[in-house]
């Protein structure tokens, strides 16, 4: 019953939407499915085309998923040095914000050119478009210390160092998943435009190389594994987080000050 | 101060690691102003306090909310200066209010967290730390996490955290306030007799007037902001002290009626 609860809205309206497209691309006439697949034609070619789907995807998913490790460690670092230096806050963090303004169409090119055609570009551009809300929770972490656990750690005679290695790093890392979390969406999108630039494999490219052919529904198909990708991933990094920082989800104790 | 000989407990329970602090008292603030400037101008915390905890005394603060309790405490612990007057004190460990143990450590890293502050190995820490948790009756609980321990519990960690800190003073931030009111009873013995077992000075800041006599040497009322003491009371009820012994009762009464509460 509660299974049921839980999936039956978003299966009857996913159902819907499927359905009501599939209608919609049969009223529009054969030729617009050059520019639209109906559904039954996107599940088709991801039947047809699994193999291809499936290399694409392996390409892609390592480019994401280590885009996502490279952008959490780098966001780290930043955020620790940002936290510690005000003059480092002052100096990066609106050029940090600013970066995030430069579409990806117009770096990636540019990475192609420098990092040449391998997984480093994408791994590049990957990171850049994840890194920015990785160092915002990150901060907001560091930052949302209990103001009396650090006098308590000054009683206690902790240096600097000591108090940050003891009780902030460990205290903002449910801070460094959440970002992940949020990067996830912009991480697929950052690894498509990668690839969209000198790479000859993955889903990016795959997607690229289909809509001139006229193969929409195999283009289609590349999007649907990208969807459920980036769906399967935020449910890794959710399960990660679980495993790693258990504490974090533990049923909190609300102690009234 | 001459009241010092009034209390009993410095002669039963000698420390077992005397803490000198090399002058009678380990705590005096002296006619202590204390300002802040805040978005709707200045605010007066503290204006002309004073307060003297002899060494091994336990000393309680009661006054109404925001009379400035909290930042005599800071004053004592060193984490703020007086903008006039002084405060000398021994060197305090801070317990504050509400217990803010590590959500990812054990009850035992908690409680070894001012080891861990000091330079201490994990290892050393959790030696030093093991015995005393068992003491406090927190036997089998050594690697459960605080989400788990009950309110009392998690005082009582938070409390050996600060004593493990080896400092000769303690002040106490209500440390009693957010349990319900048998937890709050049980834990005021507890502290009594930890303090029999382990003596330091002690300053307990409160809102419990009744908490304030049965446990301390010295009852201290404040008035409202901006702060100062307006009564010093010296319970010398010998201990345990009932709740419901006349001389407690009274002196209740004499705290309630300086705080302006009195029937």
């Amino acid at each position: 019953m509660r299974l049921v609860r839980r999936y039956l809205p978003p299966t009857l309206l996913l159902a819907a939407l499927i359905g009501a497209w599939e209608l919609y691309v049969d009223l529009k006439g054969s030729s617009f499915s050059s520019i639209l697949p109906a559904p039954h034609q996107v599940a088709s070619s991801l039947y047809t085309d699994r193999a291809l789907l499936w290399s694409s995807f392996l390409i892609t998913a390592q480019e994401v998923l280590l885009g996502i490790l490279v952008a959490c460690a780098a966001a780290l670092l930043l955020a620790v040095a940002i936290h510690f230096s005000a003059v480092v806050r002052r100096a990066t963090y609106p050029l940090v914000i600013a970066s995030q303004a430069v579409p990806v169409v117009i770096l990636a090119p540019v990475l192609a050119f420098w990092l040449g055609f391998g997984i480093l570009p994408k791994l590049v551009v990957v990171a850049l478009v994840s890194f920015f809300s990785v160092v915002v929770t990150t901060l907001a972490g560091l930052s949302s210390v209990d103001a009396d656990l650090l006098k308590l750690m000054r009683t206690f005679d902790a240096s600097r160092l000591r108090t940050f290695w003891h009780v902030e790093l460990p205290w903002a890392l449910p801070g460094v998943f959440t970002g992940a979390k949020i990067a996830v969406a912009v991480s697929v999108i950052g690894a498509v435009f990668a690839e969209w630039n000198g790479s000859n494999s993955g889903l990016g490219y795959l997607i690229l190389v289909s809509i001139p052919q006229l193969l929409s529904a195999r283009a289609m198909a590349a999007v649907v594994v990208l969807a459920l990708f980036a769906v399967a991933l935020f449910g890794l990094l959710a399960a990660a987080e679980r495993i790693a920082l258990p504490w974090a989800h533990a049923p909190a104790v609300e102690v009234p000050a | 101060m001459p009241a010092e000989g009034a209390t009993t407990h410095l002669i039963e329970a000698p420390a077992k690691e005397p803490l000198d602090v090399g002058q009678a008292d380990s705590v005096v603030v002296e006619n202590v102003t204390r300002a802040f400037t805040t978005r709707r101008g200045p605010v007066r915390a503290l204006d002309g306090m004073s307060l003297r905890a002899g060494r091994n005394q336990l000393v309680a603060v009661v006054g109404p909310s925001g009379c400035g309790k909290t930042t005599l405490l800071e004053l004592i612990c060193g984490l703020q200066r007086p903008d006039s007057g002084s405060v000398r004190a021994a060197p305090a460990a801070l317990m504050p209010q509400r217990d803010l143990l590590l959500p990812w450590l054990s009850a035992l890293d908690n409680a070894g967290l001012a080891l861990r502050a000091r330079g201490a190995s994990r290892a050393e820490a959790r030696r030093a730390a093991a015995p005393w948790l068992e003491r406090f009756g927190l036997g089998g609980f050594e690697s459960t996490r605080p989400a788990e321990l009950s309110g009392g519990m998690r005082q009582r960690v938070s409390f050996l955290r600060s004593l493990l800190a080896g400092k000769p003073v303690l002040a106490l931030d209500e440390p009693f306030a957010a349990l319900d009111a048998i937890t709050r009873h049980e834990m005021q013995g507890w502290l009594a007799r930890v303090l029999a077992d382990q003596p330091r000075t002690v300053i307990l800041v409160t809102h419990d007037v009744e908490e304030a006599v049965v446990l301390a040497d010295r009852v201290v009322v404040m008035s409202p902001r901006p702060g100062r003491a307006v009564a010093v009371l010296e319970p010398e009820v010998p201990r345990p002290r009932s709740r419901t012994d006349p001389d407690v009762v009274a002196l209740r009464e004499r705290a309630l009626q300086a705080l302006g509460v009195g029937a």
